[in-house]
């Protein structure tokens, strides 16, 4: 069990909360994840933002750092305008970033390699799309589906396109992080695995566990890169997509 | 694809789905005390039973979030940030209005010297011309003087050669007689010697 690389998705119920329309609702590990990770993004901005100085010392320099990161991100696709979903990208960013980070830990759950938690945020962004760009536009937010100069005659066939391109991207959203997040720490555990399987060998297999556990130090590391990766991805199409809420027409 | 995306449809659309949640409850404990034995279990991830706990907690937690960044966190950090962006802008205007001062200034400084420089010029070129000019004025009153003292003793000389004149025929008369009473011995009248003299110098 303790070489089960799926073991560590799974998610323990700490408490019931009660049930609610034939839905049980529990405090689980990844709810607790979850928390964790607020609780470390709203201390660490705090802390950070505490002196409010002039000249930043080391703590306040992260936080800006992270916050002229998002703000440029945002900027430079959805232009001054973008600024008003400041406030949810850079949640968004932070949220991802830091629950990642947290599921480095061991024994700590990772809440984003949980394709519903992952779906939650990607839908998060395309309500926030489609509920803003429906109230800004009107019907005018449907042009999106309509890109201009195009033949009335393949109006139709280019819409269902966009159509469907619009409705997958909440999926492409969510699976990519969900599946970097699964994959990245379902191999890391096999590999960490072999070399528990291989010194249990004895002697010779102590020598061959020394390959697996490198391939587990370069995991780790590559595995760090692509929790911030997934973070900036997630960032970026999500400043993409309000793009199109704030202009519809291409 | 679709299959990833569809039981969370089925958790959002409500109680209509709930019967169906409901039976495989005692499952879900059987999952928790060893999935192996059971076997069956679905792939964590995919497990709906355990969806609407994450739903639920990650909308109060990420709700959470987004209400302290919206409210307290961003407007903290883009006070910092903007403010020292505002600050170092409004810093580079103060320098640039004090340097437009500083040059306003310089020019006035460069007028007020020229300005200097040409009073001083006008004043140097009055107290030259007036000087000249009362120098002028003397020679000319010098030089009148000179011409009136001239002309008085050209007069005095005109007076003198005059009388000097007069009296030449007087000697001229007595050195006759006088030559005449040597040479002849004989006292000439004064009559004659006045004549013969005077018929002499009229040559």
């Amino acid at each position: 069990m303790a070489n089960d690389p799926i073991h560590q998705f799974h998610i323990q119920e700490y408490f019931p909360l009660g049930q609610f329309g034939g839905m049980e609702f529990h405090f689980t590990n990844s709810a607790f994840a979850m928390g964790a990770t607020v609780a470390i993004v709203v201390g660490f901005l705090v802390l950070a933002t505490a002196k409010r100085s002039l000249i930043p010392g080391r703590l306040q320099s992260v936080a800006e750092l992270a916050y002229e990161f998002v703000a440029g991100t945002l900027r430079s696709s959805a232009g001054k305008e973008g600024m008003r979903f400041f406030p949810l990208v850079f949640s968004l960013f932070m949220f991802i970033l830091v629950a990642n980070f947290f599921g480095m830990f061991p024994y700590f759950m990772t809440a984003t390699s949980q394709i519903i938690v992952t779906f939650a945020l990607a839908m998060t962004v395309m309500l926030t799309v489609v509920i803003y760009g429906f109230m800004r536009h009107g019907f005018g937010f449907l042009g999106l589906f309509v890109p201009s100069g195009v033949p009335m005659a393949v109006v139709p066939l280019v819409s269902a396109i966009e159509l469907i391109s619009f409705l997958s991207r909440p999926i492409s959203l969510s699976v990519r992080l969900f599946g970097n997040m699964l994959a990245g720490h379902i191999t890391l555990k096999v590999f960490a695995g072999f070399v528990a399987s291989m010194a249990s060998l004895g002697a010779i297999g102590i020598g061959g566990a020394i390959l697996p556990l490198a391939m587990t130090v370069g995991l780790t590391a590559l595995e760090f890169l692509v929790a911030f990766l997934q973070a900036y991805i997630f960032t970026v199409l999500t400043c993409m997509y309000l793009n199109d809420a704030l202009h519809p027409g291409h | 694809m679709t299959w990833f995306i569809s039981p969370a449809h089925a958790e959002d659309a409500a109680p209509a789905s709930a019967p169906a949640v409901v039976p495989p409850a005692p499952t879900e404990t059987h999952t928790e005390v060893g999935h192996e034995a059971g076997g069956k279990a679905p792939f964590p991830p995919f497990d709906t039973q355990k969806y609407p706990s994450q739903i639920l907690w990650y909308v109060v937690f990420f709700g959470l979030l987004y209400l302290l960044m919206k409210r307290f966190l961003v407007p903290r950090l883009s006070t910092i940030v903007e403010g020292r962006a505002a600050r170092i802008a409004g810093d580079m205007e103060e320098a640039q209005r004090l340097r437009v001062e500083s040059d306003k200034a310089l020019g006035t400084y460069e007028k007020a010297l020229a300005d200097a420089r040409t009073s001083a010029h006008a004043i140097a070129q009055a107290g030259t011309d007036e000087a000249k000019a009362a120098a002028v004025k003397q020679r000319a009153d010098i030089e009148s003087s000179l011409t009136a003292k001239l002309e008085e003793a050209e007069a005095r000389i005109g007076e003198i050669k005059a009388k000097a004149l007069g009296d030449v025929g007087a000697i001229a008369e007595d050195a006759a007689a006088a030559v005449v009473a040597a040479l002849s011995g004989q006292q000439p009248s004064a009559d004659e010697v006045a004549s013969a003299v005077s018929s002499v110098s009229a040559k």
